[in-house]
């Protein structure tokens, strides 16, 4: 469904991404990880239409953006980091408008509009303004214009930032609903576990160059299975193991307070970033 | 294409209907002052080329109200919809045209200009001022709201703060309503000023609109003038629209 080959950007003399290739398949949740910086929002950007690369070829449902933006841009639905909705309008009108641009019939946009509001929960608050909404609202309002003109595949940039734990839950209930709909996800995150949760595979970013690419669970195994954490005068220190008991012997030996537990993709990112995220 | 103009434009109608009556009281406040000072007050002794100053002003004042009008009406809101909202990505990333976008906000612009050039009206003939208007005197005035709220669109896609924007206000706009033949005639200033001012899209606006209103022939050429202003901001809008995705 998207095809990246060799993508790079850059602003000036700063490089943003360097030689990223991936391929994402239809119907996959597809997650971007990378400290600030790593070049995660660029890709974004470059991938709906909003920055153009400057090398590497861009595929996006069978059409190459250099000369096919129009119809990529009908096929994507697009939710940014930050709420850009239309704060002199509605909910429904910022729909409408939306509905609009991407040239719906009105019945159907009409009738679309009733049916995604209902989705994200907001259609009694349909003609309050929409300055007056919580963080919640305005997230689950912006992924309901995403997907106003059905979409092939949506992308969503840091979707749960600055969320309660309760929504973020309710959002991520929203996204695994929408995949089995048949819908292809592409999401950045700095939330390791909004990726274990989510992601069928996820791409890891560093410096605008991609360092590791799999499922979560086989970058967890990828260092070991077992991980031993504990700390000393330096900070925290962590050590992996394939074998349970190995683990244990090791944990053994040390004279401080030891977790032993299972690898996370907490673990395995810190351990290729080589520092820890925020998150 | 046109359906495209449209959705920008009735985005920015929906926005203007729900304020219409704030937006028909703020804009009476400057031209009714102007209109007092200007007219009442400094203009009762001052005789201009054998008619009343009032007669004489009243065309400049719809000059340059329609020029503030219709460039804060696009200026402002642009420059922080770029910059700060973000919402100018919403438009961006659907499969629309630039020149749609550029075009749609020119023209929802030029609409607030010339709903208050129409209360400037109004209140002109209230205050007792006699002015001709007939087709040429529309067709003037629109151009000119249309030359401003071109100029506006590049000036929002150019400035990166909003302060700049107040600066572009402050530096061009602000010079532009005093000397562009809105109050008095620049004939006696130096000739490089002089010069400068002919160059001025407001300074043909003014001319045009007084001459009409005084029951003249309309000066064609400061038409074409106003026209190549608006075709030039438009094109170099549309180039911006491109360009932002760099």
């Amino acid at each position: 469904m998207i095809q990246i080959e060799k993508f790079s950007k850059k602003f000036g003399e700063r490089i943003a991404v360097d030689g990223l290739s991936l391929k994402i398949a239809k119907g996959e949740i597809f997650g971007l990880l990378g400290p600030n910086g790593a070049g995660k929002t660029t890709t974004i950007r470059v991938l709906t239409m909003l920055t153009r690369p400057t090398a590497g070829k861009i595929v996006i449902d069978g059409c190459e953006a250099a000369h096919n933006e129009g119809h990529i841009k009908a096929v994507i639905g697009v939710v940014p980091q930050h709420f850009n909705l239309d704060i002199d309008l509605t909910p429904w009108e910022n729909l409408e408008l939306h509905g609009r641009l991407h040239h719906m019939l009105p019945e159907v946009r009409k009738q679309r509009i009733g049916e995604l509001l209902k989705y994200v929960e907001l259609d009694d608050r349909a003609n309050d303004m929409v300055q007056k909404f919580s963080g919640g609202m305005k997230r689950r309002l912006m992924i309901a214009r995403a997907l106003l003109h059905q979409p092939k595949i949506l992308f969503l940039d840091e979707p749960t930032v600055g969320l309660d734990p309760q929504v973020r839950r309710r959002l991520w209930d929203l996204i695994r609903r929408l995949k089995n709909e048949g819908l292809t996800v592409l999401l950045t995150t700095h939330y390791i576990e909004e990726a274990e949760n989510l992601c069928q595979r996820v791409a890891i970013m560093e410096k605008g160059k991609l360092i590791a690419m799999d499922s979560p669970i086989a970058l967890c195994q990828r260092f070991g299975a077992y991980v031993v954490e504990w700390a000393d005068e330096e900070g925290t220190k962590t050590k992996f193991f394939t074998d349970r008991g190995e683990a244990s012997n090791f944990a053994a030996t040390l004279m401080t307070t030891t977790t032993l537990r299972q690898t996370n993709l907490e673990d395995a990112f810190v351990e290729l970033t080589g520092r820890k995220v925020v998150g | 294409m046109l359906y495209d103009i449209w959705t920008v434009f009735w985005r920015d109608w929906l926005v203007l209907k729900r304020r219409i009556g704030r937006f028909i009281l703020s804009r009476m406040v400057s031209p009714v002052l102007y209109l007092v000072a200007f007219g009442w007050g400094l203009g009762r002794s001052i005789q201009v080329n054998q008619g009343s100053y009032l007669d004489f002003i009243v065309p400049g004042i719809i000059a340059l109200n329609s020029m503030n009008i219709s460039f804060n009406s696009v200026g402002s809101p642009l420059n922080m919809s770029r910059l700060y909202h973000k919402t100018l990505e919403e438009y961006l990333i659907a499969p629309i045209a630039s020149s749609s976008f550029v075009i749609g906000k020119v023209l929802s612009g030029a609409l607030r200009g010339l709903i208050s050039s129409v209360i400037i009206i109004a209140l002109a003939y209230l205050f007792g001022a006699h002015a001709l208007i007939n087709s040429w005197f529309l067709l003037t005035l629109v151009l000119n709201c249309l030359v401003f709220a071109s100029m506006a669109f590049v000036a929002a896609m150019v400035m990166n703060s909003h302060e700049d924007m107040a600066n572009f206000n402050t530096y061009i706009l602000l010079p532009m309503s005093f000397l562009c033949a809105t109050f008095f005639v620049p004939d006696h200033l130096p000739a490089l000023l002089r010069w400068i001012i002919k160059i001025l899209p407001l300074t043909h606006a003014s001319y045009a609109l007084r001459a009409i209103a005084l029951g003249g022939e309309a000066p064609v050429l400061s038409l074409i003038i106003m026209l190549a202003y608006i075709l030039t901001f438009c094109g170099v809008g549309i180039w911006l629209m491109e360009k932002v995705r760099e």
